[in-house]
Formats: C-alpha cells, sequence, structure tokens
C-alpha cells in the first residue's frame, strides 16, 4: 500500500479503536451499576474481563499513535486528532477503572443488603451513562455540539453527589449498622462522579481535536 | 553478426577518411623535406628559376599577416561573442547570430572581393599587406565569435546568477567571472581560428597579392606560403617546384604546430593546479 | 512586529505566464520566514522579485511594489546591483566558483567589484567564514579550490559568500535539498544563529524543515499567497482549508 493510503487506513483504524474502547467503557459502566444495584456478583467478573480489554487497548492505541508520530509527522488536524486519542484513551481507561471498582464494591457488599431501593444512584449512573454516550458520539462525529449539554449534566451529578453524601451520611449517624453499606454507597456515588468527570475531559479533547480551541474551565 | 559487419563498414569509411590525409602528409614531406635547409628559410623568393631560392619572406608574410589580422579580428569577434552569448538574447542578439553564421559560411574570395574593393580600391591601400590582413580578420571574426559564444554558452548559468546575486554588476560578471571560467574554450576558438587563416589563399589573391621582396611595410604587398605554392606548383622550373612543395611543408607545419599546441593546452588546463601551503603564504605571494 | 520587506499587489510575469499574483506578505524583521508550497506555486519566483533577480530572465517582469524599510526597491532611480548587495540569495544547488580558492570565493562579491585592500579582504573571509560556521573547517588551507569542499561545505561557504558584502536580508532558495541530513541540520542550526544579524527567507520543499526552523510560515498555491502566520499556529491549526490540505499531504 501507499504510504499515504497507509497512512489514512491506520488513522481510520484508530478511530475504530477508540470506538471500541468507548464501547467497552459503556458496557463496563451499565454492568457495574446494575451488578450493584442487584448485588449480583455473577456480573463482577465480567466486568474485571472488560477492564483487562481496555488496559490492552490503551496499550496498543498509545503504541500505534507514538508510531504515527515518529513516522508520519503528522500536523494539523490529523496531529490535533492523534493528541486527542493519546488522552482520550486514558480516560476511557479510567473510567473503566472506576467500573471495575464498583464492581469490587458489590464483591464486597453483596452479603449486605441496601437500605432502600436505590433512586439516587442509579440515577447518577443514568446521568453518567449519558454523558458517557454523548461525549464518545462527539469524538466519533467530530461534532461539539452536545458537549455544552455534557458540561450542563455534569454540574447536575455534582449536585446529586453532594445530596446523596448528606442523605448517606444521616442514615450512617442515625445506625451505625448502616456504616458498612453506606460507606460503600459513598464510594460508588463517588466513582461514579469521577466517571462523569472523565467523560467532561473527553469533550474538552473533542472541542480542541474538532476546533483547535482549549476550553478553560472557569 | 551484423554488428561486426558494421563495425568494420564503419574502420573501412575511416581508413578510407585517412588515406588522403596520410597521402598528402607523406607526399609534402617526401617532395618537400629536401628543400628545408637554412638558406631555403632565409633566402626571399627570387622567383626566377634559378638557385638561390628561398622562402623566407614568404613565412614572415604569412606570420605578418596573421598578426595583423588576428589583431583586427580577434578583439571583434571576441567582443561579437561576448555580446551575443551574455547581453544577446534578443533580436538584435539574434540578427548578429544570423549574419555572423552567413558571413562564416561566405566563399573567401568573395571575401577577398569584398577587401579588394574596400581596402585596395576605395581607401587606396593598393595590394598590400593591411588588405590581405582585413581579409584575413573578416573571416576570423565570424569563428571566433562563433566558439567564443559556444564557450561562453558552456559556462552553467548558475555561475551568472550567484555573481549577480552577490551585487556584482553584468559587465563585471561577464568579464571576471564568465570569461575566467570559459577561458579554455575561447582560447582554444582563437587558436583554431589563427591556424584556419594561415592557410587561406582565395582572398590573398586579391589583396595582398605578392612580392618577390622582404617587406613589413604595411602598404605594400607581401609575400605568403600558400600564394608562393599557388604561383609555382607547375612551374617548369625545378627550384621552384621545390619552393612550392617546400613552402607547403612550412604551412603544414605552421598549422599542425598550432593544433596540436591547443590539445596540449587543453591538458594542461584539467590537469594539476599548483596549491600554495597556506593562506598568509599566498598573501606574501601577492604583495 | 518590524516589517523588513513588504510585497504590495506583487505580480510577477515569465512572457505570458503568470507566476507570482497578486501576492502582498510582510516579512517581520530579524526571524526566520519560511514559504512553502507545492512545485510551481511561485515561491522562488516570488523571493528573486525581492532581490530583482527576476528581471535578469529574458521575457520576465514584475508590476507591483516591493519595499525594503519602506522604498520600493522597484523605483526608476534604484539600482538593482544595490539592492542584491543588501539582499543576498543562496542557491538551491551550491555554486562556489571553480576556478576560485575558498578564500577568493568568500570575498568574491567584494574583488569583483574592486576591493583590493588585503587587510579588509583578509578580515572579511574570517568574518563570513565564522559567521556562516566554516571557518574552524577550512582555516588551515584556505587556498584549496572552492568546489574541494563537500556538498555542505560548499553550501556553507555559499552563505559566507552572500553574507562577506554585509546584506540585510538573506533568502534561501531551497539551500538543503542537495545536502544529507548532517550538513541539513548544520544550515539549520546554522540560519538560527544568523538570525539576530539579519532578515532570513527560506523557501523550502520541506514542510518538517519550515516546522523546525521558522518564525513564520507562508503558505502559496499557484501563485497566489493562500496564508501567512506564525509556524506554530500554521501547523496546529491552520486558518484556510487549503494550507490544512497541503500539509496534511491531502493533495499534490
Amino acid at each position: 500500500m501507499s504510504p499515504r493510503k497507509a497512512y489514512e487506513t491506520e488513522l481510520a483504524e484508530l478511530d475504530n479503536l477508540v470506538a471500541e474502547m468507548a464501547k467497552k467503557t459503556r458496557e463496563a459502566i451499565e454492568l457495574a451499576v446494575a451488578s450493584f444495584e442487584k448485588l449480583d456478583v455473577s456480573m463482577v467478573k465480567r466486568v474485571e474481563e472488560l477492564d483487562e480489554e481496555l488496559y490492552l487497548l490503551n496499550n496498543d492505541i498509545e503504541k500505534r499513535c507514538l508510531e504515527v508520530i515518529a513516522l508520519q509527522s503528522p500536523v494539523a488536524k490529523d496531529l490535533r486528532a492523534i493528541g486527542t486519542y493519546l488522552k482520550v484513551i486514558t480516560d476511557f481507561d479510567r473510567i473503566g477503572r472506576y467500573a471495575r471498582d464498583i464492581a469490587e464494591v458489590t464483591a464486597h457488599t453483596y452479603t449486605m443488603a441496601h437500605i432502600k431501593p436505590l433512586v439516587s444512584i442509579p440515577h447518577m449512573a443514568e446521568m453518567a451513562e449519558h454523558m458517557v454516550d454523548l461525549s464518545v458520539k462527539a469524538f466519533l462525529d467530530r461534532d461539539t455540539t452536545s458537549t455544552k449539554e455534557v458540561f450542563e449534566i455534569e454540574d447536575k451529578v455534582d449536585s446529586l453527589y453532594d445530596e446523596i453524601f448528606r442523605e448517606v451520611i444521616t442514615y450512617m449517624m442515625e445506625d451505625s449498622k448502616k456504616i458498612g453499606i453506606g460507606i460503600n454507597y459513598m464510594l460508588v456515588a463517588r466513582y461514579l462522579e469521577r466517571i462523569a468527570d472523565h467523560a467532561c475531559n473527553i469533550c474538552e479533547r473533542v472541542i480542541y481535536m474538532v476546533t483547535g480551541e482549549r476550553v478553560i474551565k472557569e | 553478426m551484423k554488428n561486426q559487419l558494421a563495425s568494420f563498414a564503419a574502420l573501412a569509411c575511416v581508413v578510407l577518411a585517412l588515406v588522403p590525409l596520410v597521402y598528402i602528409l607523406f607526399m609534402v614531406v617526401k617532395t618537400g623535406a629536401p628543400a628545408i635547409s637554412w638558406e631555403f628559410l632565409t633566402n626571399r623568393t627570387v622567383g626566377t628559376g634559378g638557385p638561390g631560392e628561398g622562402i623566407g619572406n614568404a613565412i614572415l608574410g604569412t606570420l605578418l599577416l596573421v598578426f595583423y589580422a588576428t589583431l583586427i579580428g580577434l578583439p571583434i569577434g571576441l567582443m561579437t561573442g561576448i555580446y551575443v552569448s551574455e547581453y544577446g538574447n534578443n533580436k538584435i542578439g539574434y540578427t548578429v547570430r544570423f549574419f555572423n553564421d552567413l558571413l562564416a559560411n561566405f566563399p573567401s574570395i568573395v571575401i577577398g572581393l569584398l577587401a579588394y574593393a574596400l581596402v585596395v580600391n576605395l581607401l587606396h591601400f593598393g595590394f598590400s599587406l593591411f588588405a590581405g590582413s582585413v581579409a584575413l580578420a573578416i573571416i576570423m571574426i565570424p569563428i571566433v565569435a562563433n566558439t567564443t559564444e559556444e564557450a561562453l554558452r558552456m559556462v552553467p548559468n548558475s555561475l551568472r546568477e550567484g555573481a549577480l546575486a552577490l551585487g556584482v554588476p553584468r559587465w563585471r560578471t561577464v568579464l571576471k567571472v564568465i570569461l575566467v571560467n570559459g577561458k579554455s574554450g575561447v582560447v582554444t576558438g582563437a587558436l583554431l581560428s589563427v591556424a584556419r587563416i594561415t592557410g587561406e589563399t582565395a582572398p590573398l589573391l586579391l589583396t595582398a597579392f605578392y612580392s618577390s621582396y622582404w617587406s613589413a611595410s604595411l602598404t605594400q604587398p607581401v609575400a605568403s606560403l600558400p600564394l608562393t605554392i599557388f604561383r609555382n606548383y607547375n612551374s617548369p622550373s625545378k627550384e621552384l617546384l621545390q619552393q612550392a612543395w617546400g613552402a607547403a611543408l612550412v604551412l603544414i607545419l605552421i598549422v599542425l604546430s598550432i593544433n596540436i599546441g591547443v590539445r596540449l593546452f587543453l591538458r594542461n588546463r584539467t590537469g594539476k593546479r599548483k596549491v600554495v601551503k597556506s593562506w598568509k603564504q599566498r598573501l606574501s605571494l601577492r604583495t | 512586529m518590524e516589517a523588513k520587506i513588504v510585497t504590495e499587489d506583487l505580480n510577477a510575469y515569465f512572457g505570458d505566464v503568470h507566476a507570482v499574483r497578486g501576492v502582498n506578505l510582510s516579512i517581520p524583521k530579524n526571524k526566520i520566514t519560511a514559504i512553502i508550497g507545492p512545485s510551481g506555486c511561485g515561491k522562488s519566483t516570488l523571493i528573486r522579485c525581492t532581490n530583482r533577480m527576476h528581471e535578469v530572465v529574458r521575457g520576465a517582469r514584475v508590476t507591483g511594489k516591493v519595499l525594503l524599510d519602506g522604498k520600493n526597491i522597484y523605483d526608476a532611480d534604484t539600482d538593482p546591483v544595490m539592492i542584491r548587495t543588501k539582499v543576498g540569495m543562496v542557491f538551491q544547488k551550491p555554486n562556489p566558483f571553480p576556478t576560485m580558492s575558498i578564500y577568493d570565493n568568500a570575498v568574491a562579491g567584494l574583488r569583483l567589484n574592486g576591493e583590493k585592500d588585503w587587510k579588509i579582504l583578509d578580515d572579511t573571509v574570517e568574518r563570513s567564514l565564522k559567521l556562516a560556521a566554516l571557518w574552524d573547517e577550512v582555516k588551515g588551507n584556505l587556498a584549496a579550490s572552492g568546489v574541494s569542499l563537500s556538498g555542505g561545505q560548499q553550501q556553507r561557504l555559499c552563505i559566507a559568500r552572500a553574507l562577506a558584502v554585509r546584506p540585510e536580508v538573506l533568502l534561501l532558495d531551497e539551500p538543503c535539498s542537495a545536502l544529507d541530513p548532517i550538513a541539513t541540520a548544520k544550515i539549520e542550526d546554522l540560519l538560527f544563529d544568523l538570525k539576530d544579524q539579519f532578515t532570513i527567507v527560506i523557501v523550502t520543499h520541506n514542510m518538517q524543515q519550515a516546522a523546525r526552523v521558522a518564525d513564520f510560515t507562508a503558505f502559496m498555491y499557484m501563485g497566489e499567497l493562500i496564508e501567512f502566520g506564525d509556524t506554530k499556529v500554521i501547523f496546529e491549526n491552520p486558518a484556510k482549508e487549503l494550507t490544512e490540505k497541503y500539509i496534511t499531504g491531502r493533495f499534490g
């Protein structure tokens, strides 16, 4: 294949690989949250597998990106794309990690019982998943229009996190037997908040990739 | 098989072409050599057919004709060649080149006629060394112009551009860079043109005519080697006949030595250059 | 940013061929400006207009203005020879004068114009060869022929030769395209050191070179100036799509 053609094929391939990472990440979050909700241990293993796969994909994509830089000296749009790949694979890898962390919480708490039917946490999870969806779509379509929404949702996620925090503390202060599960709620909420934050990072990278502008957080 | 046939045919042609040359040389040396002696070379052409014939004045005449012709023709030819090569990328240049080519192919006797009309008659010089020189100069100019132009064209344009880009005016570029680099070609061309006019006969018939006496005057007719041959080629006199062949030999020797000299000169050009050890030494050499 | 050379609606023709079209370019002083673009886009022609070398070619002409420090170099009362001492040029293929030594080549610009003072010439040789980072390599044998040097050294000799006449601007037309990577790197380093004293314009085919070396980059296409700006901006986020296409190799 001609060098030019090989280059373009490689860029397209990298895009696909990052998309695959996004997909796995998505699956991991869903499974992890579901497993925590239902306190079902059987799903934990799958989440761990996904995390492994994400780790390998991270390494592979990074290696390939560096090769492209060394061999092709990408500039302008291509350069920004490669730079973006390098950063977002870290974000996806971290999201995968947090999903796994949530699954591990399940593994430690499945013997316990929920205080009440969970409402806020699944809500938070939904928002986090939605944010990840939007940011991945923005990435794949090279379209920054939905990024605004993502940033708005993040604010909501943050306030929901504060709410859950306060609610759980109340429960724990009421009844010290609930401290065990309470702490786990806080951990899961924390992980979800982190996931949301990484989704925002991805959006910032997409904005840079498409427009060349760097978002400055207020 | 065909290759061999072709090679053989080519070789045969080469031999055929060389035959006349070899024959001439052989004949001239054989017939002319006996005539050569110190007296022969220093006596004048008495022309009576008796003993004591020499070609001294003819040799002198030829040398003088060539000298003056070169004096006139070389600078003009050089300037023309330089002009056409360096400044002549325009209509004037094309015209000059065109007329130059035309002149180069003119029958030499017609040039002789021109010189006759101009110098001998119009300027009232009569048959003279000067008229002969003018005729030869006219023959020389287009040759020198052409070879000079060719030689200068061979100088790569990158040198011209390099010098111009340094802020060197065009005329200095031509003089100090182009000419210097094209030196070999120019000198070769000049020398070859000299060799050519040494042997020109027809124009001299109408201009320098002939003289049996020693003469270096510009306004008097003068003897020359080619015309010595012309006068005596079928003379009944044995002496005169020998004079002709002797003159032929001397003439050929002059022409050959110029040609061979040029080749040796060329070889030396591309040979070693004297390299001075240090630039301080070079500095002191200059001061 | 002070401009050293400004072109105003510059058009250059080779007979009927319109090689440079309405270019308005501002070359900043004491910086390195690179001009990139595909073959035949007019970049060489453009710089040759700034030192009045374009008109040397038969049938070539120029319209528009080229201002050097505010004065139009094409004014009727301006001597092209004078301009060429102010705006020096180094060519793609190193062209030291073959009949001259290294010494003679270095001071050719002075000598050919009649300078005879040995003190001045010696000083100039040392100064310009040092500027061109060639002094240490050749000081032992300045009498050697100019063409006996390696390609990279010959090119540095040509740079020294150009610098000897004390120009204000140095134009380089693809100076490294005939050189190996090490010689290229030496020349690139040299340019970086020179920009304090001179304004440098380099035409290059090699985009990585422009990216490495130049403070500003101009992109030309089919005789027109498409984009001009800070090199970092051009290579990270160019404003014009055509520029983007060219530098990412998506055409030509």
